[in-house]
């Protein structure tokens, strides 16, 4: 097959597993569509060397031939956003505050890849710190829409999505804190899942808003997501905050009579480009051939996400940032005759990029004495509104639906000098997290040649739920899950 | 004396401490599994990713340490809060790892673990009672070294092994009226947390206090990097001079933050207080919030052993040791477990009082040496008392001896062997002397035929040739016959 980088994940690792496909032949396959298609995308900040990914393929392959048993993963490789620590290999959040910085430790969620056999591809590129919704902000330079290399690829883990949709990898794994999965899995045409908070382990995510970010999958297909899912998710004694999950996931589709779904009227209004709504009314048009029954549901609330999301995330990445201050690891400026505190200070200005900053400001300020209880205290309570009214929905709907972005794919360069017009493209994004639901965005069709998505939201721990419709979409809309023209 | 000079005399001064103490009986650190006993260890060697507040690690609460301050709180005479939660405390500093310490608010929708609470003392033979404002848990910082003196040192270094150990915060009103009150305080302090079992305040920097002191009329001040109870009594002292010469002279003492210098034995401004420093506290988003049930607060209170109060109650009733005794040996977890232990031993517990209270923290004190660093053992101790008691070694030797027990280790029984500090008992040998001293003696032989009281110049003589250890009683009695049979032959 001279398109293998096309094969599904499960089926190759299933191929590998029992011999029918050598570990060696496909990572090599997938290097070589990297060594054609890298140069133009650049999903990638640090692609691990050739040799010795060649090297971790023929050694699954001898445990092949000498009948061991492996794991789910044997021999497929996984592209990890790089602000998931991978012990031995650089992790930079695409800051030149991290340039340099190798942990020395696994993040939990690569630990079970490992676990599973899985072969670590590289680390992608992402917005800085994961803050923004382009690829834009990160000091490696944007990573290209590999649909239209003139546009971005969304973010923040655009180099994940990059790098699925153009085939470079079968798997990648993002963040999402306000849509960072979602928002570039729209932009490129694949699947992302954000889980439900708590399901997979934030241990080794390097934080952005501790309290709305989860790890989730970027894949192709449903099923690809289903599997990386169930390898992830679960309780890890490491972080805190993390809850039991299912035994495994299946991507089961087939027919969803009996599922009631929620077009959500205050994210399909004005300031959704008409292309992008008549996708997400196409794409409920697909569930309704499927057997799911539709209804319409409205959250006045809604209105409140985006600011009470930025507050938050500011407030709480104000103070994850404040450990780069050059002691430790990382960059440090170098002055002669500083006192700690100006050498901290020169540190972190020439360290971080503008729109990091910008965050860090303003949730300082938002945190200060006085703004406070302003500020901080009601967006918390904002963020509870919201999630009491999606529970509230949920009572009668077995999910929701909402566009993934208000608008198609856009050009570099332009947004990136207009912050506020880049925080408004999270407003359909922010509210899952807020309420700490899983969504998962899907490809809904193509406007300009450029991929659109539509997400689906499910009640807590409803991923099962969320994956088994998103299976019965897949199998009835094959025209929208298409492979980009490079 | 001018009238403003004297008014600074009789200014009223307050006193508030806020104490850190480790919670030193825990096997590791308060968020990761780091060892504890960082102790002489080389640099930076008990650090992981959590402690090291490395980029994407995450804390993990170790959950003894809350039912621990719950204890310290329940001690305190506190109120429990049934739900508290951990929040991040702002601030940048080098020995922070993260640059923000997980701590506890009052504010923001925390709550510290105890609350309104308050210890009772003795100072200067009368009781005094201190409020407590909060009892709170948190994370030690780590620890920065200079060369010489915080103000002219040209580097500063930065050792982690300490960052993230459990920390107790205990925050008194500003309830004390002078430095001594303050250290008699911690002393009792010092003494319920160890008596709780969580705490041994002979480790080096176990215990830490701020504190903040203003005379009437005065700006706050806040004295930092306070390590010992002495230095605490000795900073205060220093500050209350400063700020009384200043209030004489008529300068106003302004609000201010100092660093105490234990070598130069002063304070030293570090910054001013132009206003409060804002923390920008918030919830710990990586941490659930903490829920102390009823069943857990009733069960750590069950459990609850012995506090120095109801010991010193029991000294006095079981001992029959007056109370200034009781209250003396209580101040000190250790002092009172060797106390008991060697009341065990040798049933003497006025004795075994009396030498701990008197020359063995004398002996301590010059060895610069606390109690449980000793080599002094409880067993010694009623061996030193046995001896005296069988009339084996006096008073004099036997504080002899307990001086080269705490210095060498060796029992008392093989110190009086070995240095022939027995006492000298047996008849027929001292009967001997007694012939060579009278023999020798012709004169005041005579003088003591007939005046008996010159005897006395005799025994001297006896104990002179024995140095010292005849024994003093069986010495008179042969001196006495052998003057009685003198009189007998002459008559």
């Amino acid at each position: 097959m001279n398109r293998l980088y096309e094969l599904p994940a499960w089926r190759a690792a299933e191929q590998i597993r029992c011999g029918e496909l050598s570990a060696e032949e496909y990572v090599a396959h997938l290097l070589d569509r990297i060594g054609e298609v890298e140069p133009r995308v650049r999903a990638f900040i640090t692609l691990l060397d050739r040799e010795n990914l060649l090297g971790q393929a023929r050694l699954i392959d001898k445990r092949v031939k000498a009948g061991e048993k492996l794991g789910r993963l044997a021999g497929i490789p996984i592209a990890v956003k790089d602000n998931i620590c991978t012990l031995g290999v650089r992790t930079t959040c695409a800051s030149r505050m991290l340039e340099n910085y190798v942990p020395p430790y696994d993040a939990t969620v690569v630990e079970r890849l490992k676990a599973e056999d899985a072969i670590l591809l590289g680390k992608t590129n992402m917005d800085e710190f994961a803050m923004g919704t382009s690829t834009e902000t990160s000091y490696f330079g944007p990573t290209r829409n590999p649909w239209n290399l003139e546009r971005v690829p969304g973010g923040s883990s655009g180099g994940s999505a990059a790098a699925v949709a153009s085939g470079m990898t079968p798997l990648a794994l993002g963040s999402d804190t306000g849509g960072s999965i979602r928002c570039p899995a729209s932009f490129c045409g694949v699947v992302g899942l954000k889980p439900t908070y708590g399901l997979v382990s934030r241990y080794g995510l390097v934080a952005y808003a501790n309290s709305l970010e989860q790890i989730g999958p970027i894949t192709f297909n449903v099923r690809d997501c289903s599997l990386l899912l169930s390898i992830i998710a679960g309780r890890d004694p490491k972080d805190a905050t993390t809850i039991n999950a299912e035994e495994s996931y299946e991507a089961s589709g087939g027919s969803l009579k009996g599922f009631r779904i929620g077009l959500v009227r205050e994210l399909l209004g004005e300031g959704t480009h008409p292309a992008v709504l008549e996708a997400v009314h196409r794409f409920a048009g697909k569930l309704e051939e499927a057997g799911a029954e539709l209804g319409e549901v409205s959250l006045p609330i809604l209105e409140y996400a985006l600011p009470a999301y930025y507050i938050i995330a500011m407030s709480e990445a104000s103070s994850n940032l404040a450990r780069y201050d050059g002691i430790r690891y990382g960059f440090r400026a170098e002055g002669e005759g500083l006192d700690w505190s100006r050498e901290f200070s020169l540190t972190r200005s020439l360290g971080f990029g503008e729109e990091v900053k910008r965050r860090i400001i303003l949730g300082t300020y938002a945190l200060s004495a006085g703004y406070f209880d302003r500020f901080f205290l009601k967006a918390v309570k904002a963020a509870t509104l919201i999630r009491r009214s999606l529970l509230e929905a949920f009572k009668n709907y077995t999910l929701l639906l909402a566009p993934t972005m208000p608008i198609p794919p856009f050009k570099l360069g332009e947004k990136i000098r207009d912050p506020l017009a880049l925080y408004l493209c999270d407003v359909d994004t922010v509210p899952v997290n807020l309420a700490g639901v899983p969504a998962i965005s899907l490809p809904a069709g193509f406007h300009e040649g450029l991929p659109l998505g539509a997400q689906l939201i499910g009640p807590p721990l409803g991923e099962q739920t969320l994956l088994k419709a998103a299976a019965s979409y897949e199998e009835v809309s094959p025209e929208s899950f298409r492979r980009p023209p490079i | 004396m001018r009238a403003v000079e004297a008014a600074a005399e009789g200014l009223k001064v307050r006193i508030g401490l806020e104490v850190h103490c480790q919670i030193t009986s825990l096997k590791t650190k308060l968020f990761c599994s780091c060892p504890s006993d960082y102790r002489g260890k080389p640099p930076n060697s008990h650090v992981c990713p959590v402690c090291l507040g490395l980029p994407g690690s995450l804390p993990v609460l170790n959950w003894k340490a809350v039912e621990y301050a719950v204890m310290a709180a329940l001690a305190l005479n506190c109120k429990v809060s049934r739900r508290t939660l951990f929040m991040r405390k702002n601030y940048f500093y080098p020995d922070l790892p993260k640059n923000f310490q997980i701590s506890q608010y009052d504010r923001a929708g925390g709550a510290p673990i105890g609350s309104d609470g308050y210890l009772e003392f003795m100072v200067e033979k009368k009781r005094k009672t201190v409020r407590i404002r909060r009892v709170h848990l948190e994370e030690d910082p780590g620890k920065l070294s200079y060369k010489g003196a915080i103000d002219t040192s040209p580097y500063t270094l930065v050792d982690y092994n300490r960052a993230g150990i459990a920390l107790l915060e205990i925050v008194t009103e500003p309830d004390m009226e002078n430095p001594r009150e303050a250290r008699a305080f911690l002393q009792k302090l010092r003494s319920t947390l160890e008596h709780l079992g969580i705490f041994n305040g002979g480790l080096e920097g176990a215990m830490r206090c701020d504190a903040n002191i203003s005379l009437e009329g005065g700006g706050r001040v806040e004295i930092k990097n306070i390590s010992s109870f002495k230095d605490v009594e000795k900073a205060l002292s220093f500050e209350v001079v400063r700020q009384r010469d200043l209030l004489k002279k008529g300068i106003a003492v302004r609000s201010e933050t100092r660093h105490w210098d234990e070598n130069r034995r002063i304070t030293v401004s570090l910054r001013v207080k132009e206003e409060e420093q804002d923390y920008r506290y918030f919830p710990e988003p990586d941490l659930t919030p903490i829920e102390i049930s009823e069943e857990t607060i009733r069960r750590l209170q069950s459990e609850m052993p012995e506090l120095p109060d109801a010991r010193r109650e029991r000294f006095i009733r079981q001992y029959g040791l007056p109370p200034y005794d009781a209250e003396v040996l209580t101040s000190d977890r250790a002092m009172a477990d060797f106390f008991e232990d060697c009341v065990k031993l040798c049933g003497k517990p006025k004795a075994a009082a009396n030498w701990l209270m008197g020359d063995v923290l004398q002996v301590l004190y010059s060895l610069n040496q606390d109690l449980a660093e000793s080599k002094l053992t409880p067993a010694y101790l009623a061996e030193l008392i046995g001896l005296m008691d069988k009339g084996e070694i006096s008073i004099k030797i036997a504080k002899k001896v307990l001086w080269e027990t705490m210095k060498t280790g060796k029992p008392p029984s093989l110190v009086v062997e070995e240095k022939g500090w027995k006492r000298i008992a047996d008849e027929n040998k001292l009967r001997s002397i007694v012939e060579k001293v009278f023999s020798e003696n012709v004169k005041a032989v005579e003088d003591a035929l007939r005046d008996p009281k010159a005897a006395h110049y005799l025994v001297g003589k006896v104990m002179e040739a024995t140095g010292g250890m005849a024994d003093p009683e069986t010495t008179y009695r042969l001196i006495s016959e052998r003057l009685k049979a003198l009189r007998g032959s002459a008559s």
